[in-house]
């Protein structure tokens, strides 16, 4: 399955509450990355300069485990931090994900923030290969 | 929602027998008008929570109930101590997101002529939206001394009164609070948020009391018609949500060390007795400690402001009531009293008149239940019955309940246009964000007055009075 059947785009889908993440890709990495992409546009939609960059490391071998430790690393990262990330790469070597965020300080007139992420949660949580080869994560964020 | 499943105990009930894994009946409080408007998913959770270990009567759903994660929002659950569970997923991410309500000792008509001014000196004073910072910052001491005295901590630092502890849950701290078990980064992420409101729907009020129903009561809450409050809605901030997320992590993956089969991963939870379960419980407890410190030190900065304009207001707590926590309680099982611990997730704790630990001048009359609304719409004062107890372990609503996805409020409205309507119709908006606003619009939750006439038909609690907003400062 080559890499440009599945290109990479993210998505929201409602959730009674909260904001579900959606996104798809051709490998669990790029789909961890629009994962992302879509949890930074629940804060801003809003461009974010990618001037300076934090890694994160995280570690797990079930890949929905692994994608809820990735979002709730930025969400500490963004919180401790007061960045906002416009650009991620991603990569994953067997249960060990190595990343780099590229972004910048909150800066609210600028970045007109709605609403901050609480944490990632492990409701309608999937990452799964489609009937294509496509790659496709699903996850809900509290705000 | 399909009703088909339910059978219909009352109008304002509706009961699930256990059927499959579920160890006890689930059971929802609405009219039908609520009940058919909830998502499926509300059905779902309720009945996923009655299949835990040690629950016990019943898994219930408030008026206000809402699809969540784990738990519905609106949730109400009891475990037994030696052979239930605690959840991380059913206290949720803001441990003890909640309500006070100050009473300002003013008739609404004299804030209309420095309305506008005061809007903009309280949107100036309480740091709201994302990436605000407070001007407090706590060293290690400091920080441990907040998680363990919680607002009996804010109180000792200056920000507030004695008076204001006995208007508070568990007079203002929490007792069994763990710092220990609260991680640095908890701690490192709370480091700069004290005193601040947070986002979503988060907020801060000015009220005017519309409409009293008991006047009684009112007279007890100090309420009178044509008087101005203060509300505040905010929680444990960062700290909360790290507590919450990694402890929803921990249960998760022991989960199946402990032999509990989950039907959704959100419910994971740990034995009570277990050292997982206990660490929980002292990080949680701590968690409580912050948003009631959090609240208190909000309170201050709001007296701050109306000291500025109104010299002579007192701004005094009516009460302080927290909505996501696990709490032990005493309550009546088969006519013998029981400690349990008690969930609510997006509930309020709804004492009767006579309760044992409400403060000598509410004793009488019940606790006070802070409903909020949203921007545009009422809230109410209810007040905790006796009924209540053996309804749902004294818990009644919280708010609205979101009737919309953010993501279709979105979609439906814009900011600017509601905060220019809502202006027409007297009511200043305050926001740093005007996409959060259009998310929070009141087209997006359900008719406050429909949840809150339904927890006061079915028992819960009872109608005391109506507020409509005058301000609003936003997160």
């Amino acid at each position: 399955m080559s890499a440009t059947s599945c290109p990479p785009r993210w998505w929201h889908v409602a959730h009674g509450a909260d904001v579900g993440l959606a996104a798809s890709g051709s490998s669990v990495a790029q789909v961890f990355e629009q994962m992302a992409l879509a949890m930074t546009a629940v804060i801003t939609i809003q461009p974010v300069e990618t001037q300076s960059c934090i890694e994160v490391r995280c570690k797990g071998s079930d890949p929905e485990l692994l994608l809820v430790d990735w979002l709730n690393e930025l969400i500490f990262e963004m919180a401790s931090r007061g960045m906002l990330f416009g650009r991620y790469e991603v990569s994953i070597d067997a249960d060990r994900l190595t990343a780099m965020a590229y972004g910048e300080p909150v800066d609210p007139p600028r970045h007109l923030p709605a609403v901050e992420p609480k944490g990632a949660t492990y409701t309608a949580l999937s990452v799964h290969q489609d009937a294509q080869g496509c790659w496709q994560a699903r996850c809900v964020v509290d705000v | 929602m399909d009703l088909s499943r339910f059978q219909k105990v009352s109008d304002f009930e509706w009961r699930v027998e256990p059927e499959g894994a579920m160890r006890v009946p689930a059971v929802l409080f609405a009219d039908e008008a609520l009940a058919s408007q909830m998502d499926e998913k509300v059905y779902e959770q309720m009945v996923a929570v009655a299949t835990l270990p040690g629950i016990v009567r019943a898994s219930y759903a408030m008026p206000d109930a809402h699809w969540g994660y784990g738990f519905p929002i609106g949730g109400v659950a009891a475990f037994a101590p030696d052979d239930g569970v605690v959840s991380a997923g059913g206290v949720g991410f803001d441990i003890s997101c909640g309500v006070r309500s100050l009473t300002i000792g003013l008739d609404s008509g004299a804030i209309e002529s420095c309305k506008a001014m005061l809007a903009n000196s309280l949107f100036e004073e309480i740091p709201a939206g994302v990436g605000s910072r407070g001007s407090i910052s706590l060293d290690d001491d400091a920080m441990e001394a907040m998680l363990t005295g919680g607002a009996a901590w804010a109180v000792g630092q200056g920000y507030g009164n004695q008076a204001d502890l006995v208007r508070t849950e568990e007079g203002g701290c929490m007792p069994g609070a763990d710092p220990a078990q609260v991680s640095a980064r908890a701690k490192h992420r709370q480091r700069r948020e004290m005193g601040t409101l947070g986002s979503g729907n988060h907020y801060l009020e000015i009220q005017r009391v519309s409409e009293i129903f008991d006047q009684g009561i009112a007279a007890a809450y100090g309420l009178r018609e044509g008087e101005a409050l203060v509300t505040i809605h905010c929680g444990s901030r960062g700290l909360g949500h790290q507590i919450g997320t990694e402890f929803l992590r921990d249960m998760v993956i022991a989960s199946s060390r402990f032999g509990i089969e989950l039907p959704d991963r959100e419910l994971a939870c740990a034995p009570i007795r277990s050292e997982l379960g206990q660490r929980y419980l002292g990080a949680m407890r701590a968690g409580i400690n912050c948003a009631l410190a959090n609240r208190q030190i909000v309170s201050h900065l709001a007296r701050a402001v109306f000291a500025r304009y109104f010299p002579d207001a007192s701004l005094d707590l009516l009460f302080d009531v927290s909505h996501n926590t696990c709490k032990v309680e005493a309550h009546e099982i088969g006519g013998v009293a029981r400690e349990l611990y008690v969930h609510r997730k997006g509930a309020t704790r709804a004492f009767g008149p006579g309760h044992g630990e409400l403060p000598q001048a509410l004793r009488n009359v019940g606790q006070p239940v802070l409903i909020g609304g949203s921007m545009g719409t009422a809230s109410y004062v209810l007040a905790g019955t006796v009924s209540s107890e053996q309804r749902a372990f004294s818990s009644a609503c919280h708010g609205a309940g979101r009737a919309m996805s953010r993501h279709a409020a979105k979609r439906r409205w814009r900011g600017r246009q509601l905060v220019d309507d809502l202006a027409h119709r007297g009511i200043l908006i305050r926001s740093p964000s005007m996409r959060g606003v259009a998310e929070e619009a009141p087209g997006a939750y359900k008719d406050v007055t429909a949840v809150v006439d339904a927890a006061h038909a079915a028992g819960l609690a009872r109608k005391v009075a109506c507020l409509t907003p005058v301000v609003c400062i936003k997160g």
